[in-house]
């Protein structure tokens, strides 16, 4: 099933059918005015795409329509999209991987909650399935019952997880995770971290110097520092992927849980600000809902009304 | 302290505000314009945000300006204020059933913390010596149960588990037979995340209800998430009556506008509000705070609040007058100190004040109160005769000074050397000020603090 029809399905129950909200607002014989541009600029708003960020937008396709000399508002659509693809890139990006025969480091960060352990599952499935050894890392040993909770999707997956005991030191666990990698002439290892809030800075000390071991130890690891952010976040994911990249380098997302009726927006503003691009996104809680990242489609659905009031 | 946001934003409309009778429609929609998006950089819900602005303007075009206020603050008391009475007024407790036991029941998405508030709950509920039982209806998330197990024995409180191959509704059933028969006064029941659109989840919270009879449903929402709360918190709430909130994740840097949509939304309480990984991270919700968290604007009001009940309405004009005419004395400067001491902590008040990151070098002045007490020594040390005059200070008057006030030479000619600096800012500023007069009316030079 291709990204965009997960992402309908998902919002299949709020919505009467596919209309999206640019295609409401963009309709036939509508001309641009005021009104117009403030409607879109309220379904971006409450696409979590974040003020400023939605200003800017703004202002460039005002300037757009001044120098195309527009003024229907369906001349606009190709507009809008190009900008929006401008921001969102078109290509799908994959994962950095070691070359063949070598070990590929993955790193998972981010706050608590967001879907690290989950998506860890999600991926070693789809590694597994590409007929590649992969290990797991259960660098997470704060959270109460989080080495079993990533047991269990190693099991799922039919992968190895190197564990210590809860309460020992993360960068002790990694550094088992990567010699046991090497020594099992694993293809994949995937580090789970336990979940944190930017703002402290000691945690983020600690995941710096999981990090710097991993560095240490393999040459060019991580290959991927992978950032899992909520899709419900707001504008708080922009610190977030900010201070992340500071400690832990942080290379691309992973955007969960949208197959709620979160948009995820703020990709847009960390993709802006921070170049990151959005590597796969999460679709709901089973092994094989994990896609990779179809910009065009993502922007698309950011428009598609699905707020409670609109669709009843 | 955090000096960014609303009141450093609304300085520039306070400025131009400044000095009328009434609050016009014009002041009010310019300060509003600023307030609307403050309030959606802290995720507040565009609609939310939409009739929040449109009732405040209506209250606020009219009024008299407080004499003490700018037109500006004046609109941000009234924003204030209503945000404070739309986040609840006063903070609510828990409900407590006259016949035990008491249940409450925990909802909400995945990840929004529910296992470890319910772990929370339980550990105050124990430390108040009562006798609470820890329900484990999360079968769907691995190893959730052990999450719940590992917190229970922490607590040493009991987790009822059935596993998960039964069925959370049956789970809740059985627990509720098993709290009745081991004297528990306190049922509290885990439940696993779900997203609000899910029809058959939502549909076993409501068969759990149903068996169970809860006496809180508290929605556990992540104090980041963004525009969707209100979605969410009004889905959870039209299925299945939430009487309260808990929000998590408080500890982070996120401004926490959530808060208000789901309140708007819901009309339920902010219960509590959870502040850390650690099992005792949980504090009662306090409504008045997260208004000015959400607003941005550090605790500017009690500052204008505190500023008018302490400083002394004439000395300060003098000194406003000292100041533009550069008679400035180290005798005016030690009243000052005295008056700002009177208001706290001097790096709180720093903090207080908006616009303070913007002058040059301000991020990085470390103010301490003991300091302050030394310079207040070096002064009264002096002369009435060195206090105005400091120039005839010398060598052997600073040692003299230094020996009275228990300071060094070095204190007393680093004081010197500061107001000497500061004086020659001084004769700038009044300079300009004289400048403007002409076309700015009164002199753009004042004190935050001044009347
Ligand atoms: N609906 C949905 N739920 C998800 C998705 N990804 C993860 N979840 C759920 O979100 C919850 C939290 O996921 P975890 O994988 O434990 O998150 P984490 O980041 O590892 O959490 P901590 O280790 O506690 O910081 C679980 O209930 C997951 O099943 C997704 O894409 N969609
Ligand atoms: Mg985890």
């Amino acid at each position: 099933m291709g990204f965009f029809s997960k992402i309908k399905e998902g919002l299949a129950k709020t919505r009467d059918a596919f209309m999206g909200k640019v295609e409401s607002i963009i309709s036939f014989g509508r001309k641009i005015d005021e009104e117009f541009y403030e409607e879109l600029e309220e379904a971006l708003i409450m696409a979590d795409v974040g003020v400023n960020t939605v200003m800017e937008i703004m202002d460039e396709l005002r300037s757009e329509v001044k120098k195309r000399k527009l003024t229907q508002a369906e001349e606009l659509r190709p507009v809008l999209q190009e900008k929006l693809a401008e921001l969102m890139g078109t290509e799908q990006e994959g994962l950095k991987m070691a070359p063949d025969g070598q070990l590929t480091v993955i790193l998972f960060v981010g706050v608590n909650g967001v879907g690290k352990t989950t998506t860890i599952g999600k991926l070693a499935h789809r590694f597994k399935s590409e007929g590649k050894k992969v290990i797991l890392a259960a660098g997470d040993t704060f959270r109460a019952g989080a080495i079993e909770q990533l047991e269990v999707w190693g099991e799922r997956a039919g992968v190895d997880v190197i564990k210590q005991s809860a309460g020992s030191d993360p960068a002790a666990v990694i550094y088992d995770g990567l010699a046991a990698a090497r020594a099992r002439k694993a293809d994949v290892l995937l580090c789970d971290t336990a979940g944190r809030l930017q703002n402290k800075s000691n945690l983020m000390d600690e995941l710096n110097k999981v990090y710097r071991v991993i560095k240490r130890e393999v040459p060019d690891a991580p290959h991927e520092v992978l950032l899992v952010l909520d899709a419900t976040t707001g504008q708080n994911a922009l610190q977030q992927a900010k201070l992340f990249g500071a400690s832990a380098g942080v290379t691309g997302i992973v955007l969960t849980k949208l197959d709620g009726t979160a948009k995820g927006g703020i990709v847009i503003a960390i993709r802006k600000e921070l170049e990151l691009p959005v590597k796969f996104v999460g679709l709901g809680e089973k092994m094989d809902d994990l896609q990779p990242f179809a910009p065009q489609e993502f922007v698309s659905a950011l428009f598609t009304g699905n707020d409670t009031e609109d669709s009843e | 302290m955090v000096f960014e946001g609303l009141a450093n934003r609304l300085q520039d409309t306070f400025n131009r505000l400044r000095g009328k009778g009434k609050l016009s429609e014009s002041d009010v929609t310019e300060a509003m314009r600023e307030v609307r998006l403050a309030l959606l950089e802290a995720d507040v819900n565009f609609k939310v945000v939409k009739d929040f602005v449109a009732k405040v303007k209506e209250r606020a075009v009219g009024q008299e300006v407080l004499q003490s206020l700018t037109p500006g603050q004046h609109v941000i008391k009234i924003v204030n204020e209503e945000l404070t009475a739309l986040m609840g007024g006063e903070q609510s407790k828990l409900a407590v059933s006259a016949k035990a036991p008491t249940v409450y029941m925990m909802v909400g998405l995945q990840g929004a913390g529910k296992t470890t508030h319910t772990a929370k709950l339980a550990r105050l509920l124990h430390k108040d010596r009562k006798k609470p039982l820890l329900v484990a209806c999360d079968i769907y998330r691995p190893a959730a149960i052990k999450q719940l197990q590992v917190l229970g024995e922490q607590l040493d409180v009991p987790v009822f588990s059935l596993g998960n191959e039964v069925s959370p509704v049956e789970i809740a059933r059985q627990a509720m037979e098993h709290a009745k028969s081991h004297g528990h006064d306190y049922v509290l029941i885990d439940t696993a995340g779900r997203l609000h659109i899910d029809e058959a989840l939502m549909d076993e919270l409501k068969q759990i209800k149903a068996t169970v009879q809860p006496h809180e449903i508290l929605l556990v929402v992540d104090a980041m998430t963004g525009q969707d709360a209100v979605n969410v918190a009004e889905s959870f709430n039209s299925q299945l009556d939430v009487t309260g909130a808990i929000l998590t994740k408080l500890d982070g840097d996120t401004r926490g506008g959530a808060a208000l949509s789901i309140r708007a939304v819901t009309g339920t309480p902010i219960k509590y509000a959870g502040i850390g990984e650690k099992i005792d991270a949980i504090e009662p919700f306090h409504p008045d705070r997260m208004a000015s968290r959400i607003l941005g604007m550090g605790d500017v009001l009690t500052l204008i609040e505190k500023a008018q009940a302490t400083i002394d309405k004439d000395k300060a004009l003098d000194l406003e007058r000292k100041m533009r005419n550069a008679d400035f004395t180290l005798e005016d400067f030690l009243d000052q100190l005295q008056q700002v001491k009177q208001l706290g902590p001097l790096d709180q008040i720093m903090g207080m004040l908006p616009g303070m990151n913007k002058m040059k070098g301000m991020q990085n002045v470390n103010v301490d109160d003991k300091q302050i007490g030394r310079v207040e020594a070096i002064i009264r040390s002096m002369t009435p005769g060195e206090r105005t005059e400091p120039s005839v200070i010398n060598s052997s008057r600073r040692k003299r000074i230094a020996a009275g006030s228990g300071t060094s030479v070095q204190e007393v000619n680093r004081l010197l050397k500061q107001f000497e600096d500061m004086q020659k800012m001084m004769k700038q500023f009044s300079g300009m000020a004289k400048k403007m007069k002409g076309k700015k009316g009164k002199g753009g030079f004042k004190l935050p603090f001044m009347p």
